[in-house]
């Protein structure tokens, strides 16, 4: 996951859709976001590259939404129904999870353990 | 006028034609008429040196003989005379000093009028003393405290004048100093309507009133003072304000530097030019310029062009010249290649001629001591030979001369630097204690043009001022004026300083505060 600033990203992504949750007045998703490009990349830990920007899950509560749709720990998000989440500070990324006129948010995610599934199941073959 | 056009063409190698430059030049500073070509030339003669000097260009190596054959035309002479004639003229014309004369009018005439104003008052005082002494109604006190201030303010007087303007005139400008002549115009004026009123109201009538005509004594003294307050507003305070930007440019080897000054004339900013011109550019040296023939010649070499057919010259020639430029731009140029190649090689040259250089000094150094007054006392059985400095420079420049001489020669410096002057640079650096580097810094990099002045600067060094504005003008944006010598010009571009809008901004000192950084987690 680490990355080249200017290079293109390629990573092994999973999607997950997330259907948002009432609770009360608010449309909930049932996780916490950390990381941005203006927030302090070394204390993310998570990251294993200290330098990554990137937003990561830090929380993920018990039976909600976001648990359901299978988002872990640690995952960084890549994508927020098409929009980048790689280059955007922490305020942008809570605005693009958090419209109060969507429904559903579609999430690329990433983790580690997504890379060695996919370099296992090539060295099977 | 075509003695302008032969100008530009010769090239400055033979005395003869030198010399008869130098006599066209000075008809053509003494008439001012120069306004028929649309530009105005006038000339700028600075103290200094002869016309001819180290900053004109003469190579030892050049031939100083091919001006035997060849024929030179003067515009300014009806009858003709032969080039030795012309030659001698010259240099009586040097040698009796009518340049000096007008160098000093000015001042003298200021001068007499300075002094004219000061006595002036006196005689004021002393003239009814004189001539009706018998007539006059006694005045006590009041007289001596008139006589006390009086003695003072043209003590102060005196003093200032003498600290500010009794000093010899650095240069002689083309027009009139306006605001010189402007005060001087102003005392005059000044004194002599105060003779006049003297003459009717105090001579004719024999004024027995003596504490009056002293009283108009002390005013004429304070009206002086504060004309020559005037004089020093406008004279030396207005200027030192910096105003404008002035960008130099040497025309020979685009040496630039940038200057600040106030509100001048034209002149006047000319003569501040060019005293920061003699310490601040590198000095001019001609052999430095071009690129190597080598490189430029081969540029045109390629092509030769057939006529066929019978067409006349002149359309054939301009057609040729222009088929030849036009294939030879289109010819792929690698004469960059080679400038680039021979740059190199001239730097590495340098560089090993320097090493050997410094080399050689320092180990020549190493040959001499300095002799403590203690041990010629303590050591006589070892008796040293005991030189003074000229000796012990002769004696050590020996090992180094070679290696001198081949950087001069390759960094073209040869023609400033005579063995001479070499030998007693080297002696006054082992009197003063210098190191071996402190030696060379006079040769490693080409100083100032003060440097290389000679000291019998009896004479003017003649600059001509180009601009297209009477030079007594003011300076204002976009002005362009170029101070000419004989074979190289400074161009003078003027651009006002920006006008610049200071804002505050107050800063608490307690306000310095710092946090760590963010690592803020939200929940979505």
């Amino acid at each position: 996951m680490s990355f080249i600033p200017g290079q293109p990203v390629s990573a092994v992504v999973q999607r997950i859709e997330i259907h948002k949750l009432y609770e009360g007045d608010n449309l909930i998703l049932g996780f916490s976001i950390g990381g941005g490009i203006d927030q302090d990349p070394t204390q993310n830990p998570f990251s294993e590259d200290k330098t990554d920007k990137g937003i990561y899950v830090t929380r993920v509560s018990k039976g909600g939404p976001a648990e359901v749709a299978g988002l872990r720990l640690g995952d960084k998000i890549m994508q927020v129904n098409g929009w980048d989440m790689t280059m955007v500070t922490h305020d942008q990324a809570r605005k693009k999870l958090t419209k109060k006129n969507e429904d559903v948010v579609r999430l690329l995610v990433t983790r580690k353990s997504l890379e060695e599934t996919v370099r296992q199941s090539m060295m099977q073959h | 006028m075509d003695n302008e056009s032969q100008y530009s063409g010769y090239s400055y190698k033979s005395s003869h034609s030198r010399s008869s430059r130098k006599h066209r030049d000075r008809h053509r500073s003494k008439s001012r008429d120069s306004s028929s070509r649309g530009d105005k030339s006038v000339t700028i003669q600075a103290p200094g040196e002869p016309l001819l000097d180290a900053e004109s260009t003469r190579g030892d190596e050049r031939d100083d003989n091919w001006g035997e054959t060849t024929t030179v035309v003067t515009g300014t002479s009806e009858h003709s005379v032969s080039n030795e004639d012309l030659t001698r003229a010259s240099k009586e014309l040097e040698d009796s000093s009518p340049l000096e004369c007008r160098r000093f009018a000015g001042p003298v005439l200021s001068g007499v009028l300075g002094v004219f104003a000061l006595l002036t008052p006196l005689a004021f005082l002393l003239l009814p003393q004189l001539l009706w002494r018998d007539a006059l109604e006694p005045c006590g006190t009041p007289c001596e405290g008139l006589y006390v201030s009086l003695a003072f303010k043209l003590l102060v007087l005196l003093i200032s004048s003498w600290a500010l303007f009794l000093r010899p005139p650095r240069a002689t400008l083309p027009r009139f100093y306006v605001f010189r002549c402007l005060l001087m115009a102003l005392v005059f004026l000044f004194v002599a309507s105060y003779w006049l009123f003297y003459g009717v109201r105090v001579l004719e009538p024999r004024e027995r009133d003596y504490r009056g005509i002293v009283g108009y004594a002390v005013s004429l003294v304070d009206a002086l003072l504060f004309i020559q307050y005037l004089a020093l507003v406008l004279l030396e305070v207005r200027h030192l304000r910096p105003a404008f930007c002035l960008k130099v440019v040497r025309t020979t080897d685009g040496a630039s530097r940038f200057y600040n000054v106030g509100h001048l004339s034209i002149q006047r900013a000319a003569v501040w030019v060019l005293d920061h011109y003699y310490t601040d550019f590198p000095v001019y040296n001609p052999a430095l310029l071009n690129l190597p023939k080598s490189i430029l010649s081969k540029k045109m070499s390629g092509f030769k062009v057939y006529t066929l057919g019978e067409e006349s010259s002149t359309n054939n020639s301009t057609g040729q010249s222009r088929a030849m430029i036009a294939a030879a731009a289109r010819r792929r140029d690698n004469s960059h290649n080679e400038y680039y190649y021979e740059e190199a090689e001239m730097d590495r040259r340098v560089r090993k001629r320097k090493a050997r250089l410094v080399v050689a000094v320092e180990e020549a150094f190493t040959h001499i001591k300095r002799l403590q007054e203690d041990e010629a006392a303590s050591s006589p059985k070892h008796p040293r030979e005991v030189m003074d400095p000229r000796e012990a420079a002769q004696a050590i420049f020996a090992p180094m001369a070679r290696a001198m001489q081949k950087y001069l020669r390759t960094t073209r410096q040869q023609p400033y630097h005579s063995m001479e002057s070499i030998i007693t640079h080297l002696q006054f650096c082992i009197t003063h204690n210098m190191t071996p580097k402190a030696f060379l810094e006079r040769y490693l990099a080409p100083g100032p043009t003060m440097q290389y002045q000679r000291e019998n600067g009896s004479r003017g060094r003649q600059w001509t001022l180009v601009s297209e504005e009477p030079v007594t003008s003011a300076l204002r944006q976009g002005l362009v004026f170029s101070l000419r010598r004989l074979d190289f010009a400074l161009v003078v571009t003027v651009t006002p300083l920006p006008f610049l809008t200071l804002g505050e901004e107050f800063i608490d000192p307690k306000s310095h505060k710092f946090v760590m950084r963010l690592q803020s987690e939200t929940s979505v």
